[in-house]
């Protein structure tokens, strides 16, 4: 089965190695198949910046996603421009700081979490991606933890391992916690767009 | 020979293709790089660039593409195994120094990542629409050998097959990439050294005093000597004999130009490799190369779902082109279907090789992105009426 993924926010944000990491998870330690591309814009860095990553269990053919089954948004824009792309039922996952959710269809599935704050939490903004990629393990049920553990491991410097692993664990636990929430407490959608009055 | 322990990265990867490219020219015994970066090849130099150092290796960033593309014959002529990596607008300029490459019979390779042309074009997006600059693009006669990888994987595994093929028959190689597949990551597996064969070069054996440095061996390829080694050489793109004197005269015009090509045409059916898969009693074929055979793969899947006896021909070497291959394939379809990312360039070569015996139905497209599968599709429901 094909699994259609994208990732989006802006230069900075380490979109690409989150792309990456999923991908390289999937691909070495899962034994599944893994495709990604990226979109380059004429800038050389700034701006928005987008990945796909196609996950099967058979060879991947045609190189790019059609219609998302999960969009991972970290920047307004992100979520602009690919949500109304992705499936009917597809998985939505925001940074709930950055993106002011609107104008859904409602039959999508959606978590947010500030992945910034709680990267800052741990000293480093910059692991917001490795939050996000954890927060992705947990809702997407694709892949062991133990995969991205690896695959983080592989990605990164020597001496930011743990600081990653962290991270992850820390995206995890929060997404684990809102999937496990009961339906009635489910963040629903229209609260989402509460956060941001 | 296998290739060298020490610059081999013996695993399994995830690496996009120019990251795979450039692993594959280290694994092929490649020390030594000339460029002038340029998107979508940078990430290739990039690596080469931080790997080098580790295995002895130069990269020298140029001034401009015919620099890059004439200093790198030099480092050959030196005794290193040498390569150039470049984009549609850095092709172009290198076109004179390819063509002194087949002239001098310099065993070295030239990485297109090809994107969207004319001029600038389309910096950042796929496009295969150098092709045919890639077998025609230099002035004169000559035959030329250019591979077509359609995954990471593919970019290591033809990388080293383009470094062994110009050692083997002394004339440059090029590897047609394009900018999907460049950037695109995906899982590689490079094998341990031992399991990679390089192909030697071909240095001459006789004496300083024997040695004619053009006098050709059985196979039309003569043998080399380097720089520093006490051999007479004279290296010359203009005309010349088995000794390396300049003749400019037809006699040895016809002796020469007739060498160079024939040493490649008379083993074009060895380096013509493709992959064919399909019923015998096909209606359809579809004929594709690089990127565009896994979208050419998803639409020959849709058409067999549709109860369709379609066959698929992928061309891994598209130049020499594979002539008796398609001539075989036409003389059992109805229809050839051939998708390219450019406004119809290699559907000629299909269409001579197949000389009338079956339909040919281009299905081009101007780049930026690939082709819809469907479109694909539409081409063979139409060639099976």
């Amino acid at each position: 089965m094909l699994t259609e993924i994208r990732f989006a926010g802006f230069g900075g944000q380490g979109i690409l190695l989150a792309a990456n990491i999923v991908g390289r998870a999937a691909a070495i330690y899962e034994g599944g198949y893994a495709t990604m591309t990226q979109s380059y814009g004429p800038e050389a860095r700034g701006g928005a910046s987008s990945a796909q990553v196609l996950l099967s269990d058979e060879p991947i053919l045609y190189p790019y996603t059609t219609h998302e089954d999960i969009l991972v948004a970290l920047s307004q824009e992100a979520f602009t421009r690919f949500a109304p792309n992705m499936k009917p039922d597809g998985l939505l996952l925001v940074e709930e700081e950055l993106v002011r959710v609107e104008g859904l269809r409602g039959t999508e599935r959606m978590f947010g979490i500030p992945a910034t704050r709680l990267a800052e939490e741990l000293g480093k903004r910059v692991v917001l991606n490795i939050v996000m990629v954890g927060f992705f393990a947990a809702l997407s049920g694709l892949g062991k933890p133990e995969s991205y553990h690896q695959a983080i491991a592989a990605s990164v410097p020597k001496g930011l391992i743990d600081l990653n692993l962290k991270a992850f664990e820390k995206g995890y636990e929060f997404g684990d916690r809102a999937a496990h929430r009961p339906p009635s407490e489910e963040t629903a959608i229209a609260d989402l767009a509460w956060h941001h009055p | 020979m296998h290739a060298d322990p020490g610059a081999v990265l013996t695993g399994v990867h995830f690496l996009n293709g120019d990251q795979a490219c450039c692993e594959g020219a280290l694994a092929a015994g490649a020390r030594f790089a000339a460029g002038y970066p340029i998107t979508p090849s940078t990430e290739i130099v990039e690596r080469f660039a931080s790997r080098a150092p580790e295995v002895g290796g130069v990269f020298i960033q140029m001034e401009d593409e015919l620099a890059a593309s004439i200093t790198l014959q030099g480092a050959v002529w030196a005794g290193a195994r040498a390569f150039t990596v470049t984009s549609g607008p850095g092709f172009s300029l290198m076109m004179e120094h390819l063509g002194y490459a087949v002239m001098t019979e310099t065993p070295c390779v030239f990485v297109n990542v090809m994107r969207g042309g004319p001029s600038t074009g389309l910096p950042t997006l796929p496009a295969q629409g150098d092709v045919m600059q890639a077998r025609w693009g230099s002035h004169g006669d000559y035959e030329i050998i250019a591979v077509c990888p359609n995954s990471p994987q593919e970019c290591f595994d033809l990388t080293v097959r383009a470094f062994n093929l110009s050692e083997r028959y002394r004339v440059p190689v090029m590897v047609l990439m394009d900018e999907c597949v460049g950037h695109m990551t995906e899982k590689v597996v490079i094998p341990p050294a031992e399991q990679i064969e390089v192909q030697p070069r071909r240095l001459t054996a006789k004496k300083p005093g024997d040695y004619l440095p053009y006098e050709p061996e059985e196979d039309l390829v003569p043998a080399l000597a380097h720089a520093g080694e006490g051999y007479r050489y004279h290296i010359t793109g203009v005309t010349h004999d088995e000794a390396g004197r300049l003749g400019v005269n037809a006699a040895a015009q016809d002796k020469l130009v007739r060498r160079l090509c024939e040493k490649v045409r008379r083993a074009s059916e060895d380096l013509a490799s493709y992959e064919l898969e399909g019923p015998d009693d096909a209606d359809v074929a579809v004929v594709s190369y690089g990127i565009t055979s896994r979208v050419a793969e998803r639409a020959v899947r849709l058409a067999r779902e549709q109860g369709l006896r379609v066959a698929k021909l992928r061309l891994l070497t598209i130049w020499p082109f594979a002539d008796s291959a398609i001539r075989d394939l036409a003389a059992r379809v109805k229809t050839i279907v051939v998708p390219e990312l450019n406004l119809g360039q290699l559907v000629r070569e299909v269409e001579r090789a197949a000389a009338g015996q079956a339909r040919v139905i281009p299905v081009s497209h101007a780049g930026g992105t690939v082709h819809r599968p469907e479109d694909i599709l539409s081409a063979i429901l139409e060639g099976v009426q």
